[in-house]
Protein backbone atom coordinates (compact mmCIF):
# COMPACT_ATOMS: atom_id res chain seq x y z
CA UNK A 1 0.00 0.00 0.00
CA UNK A 2 1.39 3.81 -0.98
CA UNK A 3 1.93 5.51 1.82
CA UNK A 4 -0.29 8.90 1.92
CA UNK A 5 1.43 12.45 2.63
CA UNK A 6 -0.04 14.95 4.25
CA UNK A 7 2.16 18.18 3.90
CA UNK A 8 2.13 20.71 6.29
CA UNK A 9 -0.31 23.78 5.13
CA UNK A 10 0.21 25.80 8.20
CA UNK A 11 1.79 26.76 11.75
CA UNK A 12 0.10 28.76 13.99
CA UNK A 13 3.13 29.43 16.43
CA UNK A 14 2.89 30.79 19.97
CA UNK A 15 5.84 32.51 21.74
CA UNK A 16 5.38 33.20 25.15
CA UNK A 17 8.59 34.64 26.39
CA UNK A 18 10.76 37.83 26.09
CA UNK A 19 14.44 35.86 26.26
CA UNK A 20 16.20 35.52 23.03
CA UNK A 21 16.17 31.94 22.95
CA UNK A 22 12.52 31.89 23.11
CA UNK A 23 11.97 34.93 20.36
CA UNK A 24 14.29 33.52 18.07
CA UNK A 25 13.11 30.03 17.40
CA UNK A 26 9.05 31.39 17.09
CA UNK A 27 10.96 33.58 14.45
CA UNK A 28 13.04 31.26 12.48
CA UNK A 29 10.53 28.58 12.24
CA UNK A 30 7.36 31.28 11.06
CA UNK A 31 10.16 32.70 8.46
CA UNK A 32 11.45 29.11 7.35
CA UNK A 33 7.54 28.11 7.22
CA UNK A 34 6.72 31.12 4.62
CA UNK A 35 9.70 30.19 2.53
CA UNK A 36 8.51 26.77 2.07
CA UNK A 37 5.09 28.27 0.91
CA UNK A 38 3.26 27.21 4.78
CA UNK A 39 0.83 29.46 5.97
CA UNK A 40 2.22 31.19 9.65
CA UNK A 41 0.03 32.81 12.27
CA UNK A 42 1.94 33.85 15.09
CA UNK A 43 0.68 34.87 18.54
CA UNK A 44 3.00 36.70 21.08
CA UNK A 45 1.68 35.98 24.58
CA UNK A 46 3.14 36.85 28.34
CA UNK A 47 6.21 38.16 28.34
CA UNK A 48 6.81 36.96 25.12
CA UNK A 49 4.88 40.61 24.05
CA UNK A 50 8.57 42.25 23.96
CA UNK A 51 8.76 40.63 21.02
CA UNK A 52 6.70 42.85 19.57
CA UNK A 53 6.88 46.21 21.61
CA UNK A 54 8.05 49.07 19.92
CA UNK A 55 9.96 49.85 23.14
CA UNK A 56 11.84 46.92 23.59
CA UNK A 57 11.41 44.56 20.41
CA UNK A 58 15.44 45.86 19.56
CA UNK A 59 16.23 45.09 22.91
CA UNK A 60 15.21 41.20 23.68
CA UNK A 61 18.27 39.64 25.47
CA UNK A 62 19.35 36.29 26.40
CA UNK A 63 19.20 35.47 30.41
CA UNK A 64 22.73 34.88 32.17
CA UNK A 65 20.86 33.39 35.87
CA UNK A 66 19.54 30.34 35.88
CA UNK A 67 20.34 29.02 32.43
CA UNK A 68 23.04 26.31 32.48
CA UNK A 69 23.19 25.66 28.79
CA UNK A 70 25.19 28.96 28.85
CA UNK A 71 29.03 28.89 28.67
CA UNK A 72 31.81 31.19 28.35
CA UNK A 73 33.86 30.54 24.94
CA UNK A 74 35.80 26.99 25.66
CA UNK A 75 33.13 25.43 26.84
CA UNK A 76 33.71 26.67 30.69
CA UNK A 77 30.18 26.78 32.49
CA UNK A 78 28.98 29.67 33.39
CA UNK A 79 28.57 30.53 36.79
CA UNK A 80 25.20 31.50 37.58
CA UNK A 81 27.02 34.40 40.58
CA UNK A 82 29.09 35.49 37.62
CA UNK A 83 24.88 36.66 35.81
CA UNK A 84 24.29 38.77 38.38
CA UNK A 85 26.74 41.46 37.71
CA UNK A 86 25.76 44.33 36.16
CA UNK A 87 26.16 44.59 32.54
CA UNK A 88 27.01 40.74 32.37
CA UNK A 89 23.34 40.00 30.31
CA UNK A 90 24.38 42.66 28.02
CA UNK A 91 27.56 41.57 26.86
CA UNK A 92 26.63 38.20 26.94
CA UNK A 93 23.67 39.39 24.62
CA UNK A 94 26.25 41.49 22.25
CA UNK A 95 28.36 38.62 22.37
CA UNK A 96 25.34 36.36 20.56
CA UNK A 97 24.28 38.88 18.73
CA UNK A 98 27.48 39.66 16.98
CA UNK A 99 27.64 36.06 16.37
CA UNK A 100 24.52 36.05 14.93
CA UNK A 101 25.38 39.05 12.69
CA UNK A 102 28.30 37.30 11.24
CA UNK A 103 25.86 34.07 10.41
CA UNK A 104 23.59 36.20 9.01
CA UNK A 105 20.61 35.82 11.17
CA UNK A 106 18.33 38.73 11.18
CA UNK A 107 17.66 40.84 14.12
CA UNK A 108 14.24 40.70 15.56
CA UNK A 109 12.98 43.90 13.77
CA UNK A 110 14.13 42.17 10.32
CA UNK A 111 12.70 38.99 11.19
CA UNK A 112 9.25 41.00 11.77
CA UNK A 113 9.90 42.81 8.36
CA UNK A 114 10.14 39.46 6.82
CA UNK A 115 6.86 37.86 8.14
CA UNK A 116 5.10 40.78 7.13
CA UNK A 117 6.54 40.55 4.09
CA UNK A 118 6.06 36.93 3.40
CA UNK A 119 1.85 37.12 4.21
CA UNK A 120 2.62 35.70 7.62
CA UNK A 121 -0.16 37.41 10.45
CA UNK A 122 1.09 38.53 13.75
CA UNK A 123 -1.25 38.42 16.71
CA UNK A 124 -0.90 39.98 20.22
CA UNK A 125 -2.65 38.51 23.67
CA UNK A 126 -5.48 39.91 25.09
CA UNK A 127 -5.33 38.72 27.90
CA UNK A 128 -1.43 39.56 28.56
CA UNK A 129 -2.22 43.23 27.48
CA UNK A 130 -4.29 43.35 29.83
CA UNK A 131 -2.06 41.57 32.53
CA UNK A 132 1.23 44.15 31.69
CA UNK A 133 -0.85 47.47 31.06
CA UNK A 134 0.45 47.46 27.42
CA UNK A 135 -2.17 49.11 25.00
CA UNK A 136 -2.42 48.51 20.88
CA UNK A 137 -0.62 51.22 20.27
CA UNK A 138 2.70 50.39 22.29
CA UNK A 139 2.81 47.89 19.74
CA UNK A 140 4.78 47.58 16.46
CA UNK A 141 2.15 48.50 13.47
CA UNK A 142 2.51 44.90 12.11
CA UNK A 143 0.68 43.74 14.75
CA UNK A 144 -2.56 42.61 12.67
CA UNK A 145 -4.86 42.41 15.86
CA UNK A 146 -5.11 41.81 19.45
CA UNK A 147 -6.83 38.18 20.34
CA UNK A 148 -8.73 36.53 23.13
CA UNK A 149 -7.23 32.70 23.16
CA UNK A 150 -10.73 31.40 21.46
CA UNK A 151 -10.32 34.01 18.45
CA UNK A 152 -6.51 32.69 18.19
CA UNK A 153 -8.03 28.79 17.88
CA UNK A 154 -10.45 30.26 15.58
CA UNK A 155 -7.46 31.00 13.04
CA UNK A 156 -5.45 27.37 14.07
CA UNK A 157 -8.02 25.67 12.00
CA UNK A 158 -7.73 23.19 8.87
CA UNK A 159 -6.72 20.17 7.58
CA UNK A 160 -2.29 20.38 7.93
CA UNK A 161 -2.02 22.51 10.71
CA UNK A 162 0.04 22.47 13.69
CA UNK A 163 0.08 24.60 16.79
CA UNK A 164 3.90 25.16 18.34
CA UNK A 165 4.66 26.76 21.42
CA UNK A 166 7.42 28.01 22.49
CA UNK B 1 21.56 12.10 -11.51
CA UNK B 2 19.04 12.72 -13.97
CA UNK B 3 19.38 14.24 -17.26
CA UNK B 4 17.43 16.72 -18.99
CA UNK B 5 16.69 18.98 -22.20
CA UNK B 6 15.55 22.16 -21.09
CA UNK B 7 15.52 25.02 -23.44
CA UNK B 8 17.61 22.46 -25.90
CA UNK B 9 20.08 21.88 -24.50
CA UNK B 10 20.86 18.46 -22.18
CA UNK B 11 21.48 19.77 -18.45
CA UNK B 12 22.45 17.42 -15.46
CA UNK B 13 19.32 17.71 -12.87
CA UNK B 14 18.55 16.56 -9.22
CA UNK B 15 15.08 14.79 -8.59
CA UNK B 16 13.33 18.04 -8.24
CA UNK B 17 14.25 19.71 -11.26
CA UNK B 18 17.16 21.80 -9.37
CA UNK B 19 20.27 22.23 -11.93
CA UNK B 20 23.45 20.76 -10.66
CA UNK B 21 25.94 22.71 -12.27
CA UNK B 22 24.94 25.91 -12.45
CA UNK B 23 28.02 26.27 -15.40
CA UNK B 24 25.15 24.44 -17.41
CA UNK B 25 22.69 27.30 -16.95
CA UNK B 26 21.47 29.48 -19.71
CA UNK B 27 19.25 32.74 -20.09
CA UNK B 28 16.58 30.76 -22.03
CA UNK B 29 17.03 27.66 -19.30
CA UNK B 30 15.70 30.09 -17.01
CA UNK B 31 13.51 31.30 -19.25
CA UNK B 32 11.70 27.79 -20.00
CA UNK B 33 11.89 26.79 -15.82
CA UNK B 34 10.09 30.10 -15.13
CA UNK B 35 7.57 28.66 -17.86
CA UNK B 36 7.30 25.44 -16.05
CA UNK B 37 6.63 27.02 -12.75
CA UNK B 38 4.34 29.62 -14.65
CA UNK B 39 6.94 32.76 -14.36
CA UNK B 40 6.77 34.85 -17.32
CA UNK B 41 10.79 36.48 -16.55
CA UNK B 42 10.49 40.26 -16.13
CA UNK B 43 13.88 42.54 -16.09
CA UNK B 44 13.33 42.46 -12.18
CA UNK B 45 13.17 38.57 -11.97
CA UNK B 46 16.15 38.25 -13.81
CA UNK B 47 18.37 41.21 -11.78
CA UNK B 48 17.13 38.55 -8.69
CA UNK B 49 18.87 35.37 -10.67
CA UNK B 50 21.97 37.67 -11.56
CA UNK B 51 22.52 38.23 -7.77
CA UNK B 52 21.68 34.72 -6.19
CA UNK B 53 24.27 33.27 -9.12
CA UNK B 54 27.03 36.00 -8.21
CA UNK B 55 26.57 35.20 -4.82
CA UNK B 56 26.46 31.18 -5.13
CA UNK B 57 29.40 31.16 -7.36
CA UNK B 58 31.29 32.99 -4.98
CA UNK B 59 31.06 30.45 -3.13
CA UNK B 60 28.83 32.80 -0.82
CA UNK B 61 26.00 31.28 1.53
CA UNK B 62 22.93 32.51 0.17
CA UNK B 63 20.46 33.90 2.87
CA UNK B 64 17.21 35.92 2.76
CA UNK B 65 19.11 38.81 4.94
CA UNK B 66 22.05 38.93 2.11
CA UNK B 67 19.13 39.57 -0.37
CA UNK B 68 17.54 41.82 0.99
CA UNK B 69 20.37 43.66 2.01
CA UNK B 70 21.10 43.80 -1.60
CA UNK B 71 19.30 46.31 -2.60
CA UNK B 72 18.05 44.31 -5.83
CA UNK B 73 14.51 43.73 -4.22
CA UNK B 74 12.95 44.11 -1.30
CA UNK B 75 11.63 40.87 0.81
CA UNK B 76 8.14 41.91 -0.14
CA UNK B 77 9.03 42.03 -3.56
CA UNK B 78 10.85 38.52 -3.19
CA UNK B 79 7.47 36.76 -2.50
CA UNK B 80 6.02 38.82 -5.21
CA UNK B 81 8.16 37.85 -8.20
CA UNK B 82 8.80 34.17 -7.13
CA UNK B 83 5.23 33.45 -5.50
CA UNK B 84 4.61 30.14 -2.76
CA UNK B 85 8.56 29.63 -2.05
CA UNK B 86 10.31 32.75 -3.00
CA UNK B 87 14.07 31.40 -2.32
CA UNK B 88 13.91 28.10 -3.64
CA UNK B 89 12.06 29.30 -6.74
CA UNK B 90 14.65 32.12 -7.46
CA UNK B 91 17.48 29.30 -6.85
CA UNK B 92 15.69 26.61 -9.26
CA UNK B 93 15.34 29.23 -11.93
CA UNK B 94 18.59 30.69 -11.50
CA UNK B 95 20.33 27.24 -11.90
CA UNK B 96 21.63 26.91 -8.50
CA UNK B 97 20.66 24.68 -5.58
CA UNK B 98 18.47 25.36 -2.84
CA UNK B 99 19.65 27.19 0.08
CA UNK B 100 20.95 25.00 2.97
CA UNK B 101 20.03 27.94 5.48
CA UNK B 102 17.24 27.94 7.75
CA UNK B 103 17.64 31.81 7.52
Amino acid sequence: MEKEEFPLKKVCIICSKGSLETVYPALVLANGALLEGIEVKLFFTFFGLDAIHKKFYKKIHTPVVGNPALRLPGNIPFPTLLGILPGMEDLTTAMMKSTMNKLDIPTVPEFIEYINAGGGEIYACKLAMDMFGVKREDLIDEVKDVLTVGEFYAKCGGQGTQIIFI
Amino acid sequence: MATKVIAGKTVNVNEEGYLLDPNEWTIDIAHEIAKEEGISLTQKHIDVINFIRDKVLKGETLSMRSISKSGVVTVKELYELFPGTPLKLACKIAGVQKPASCV
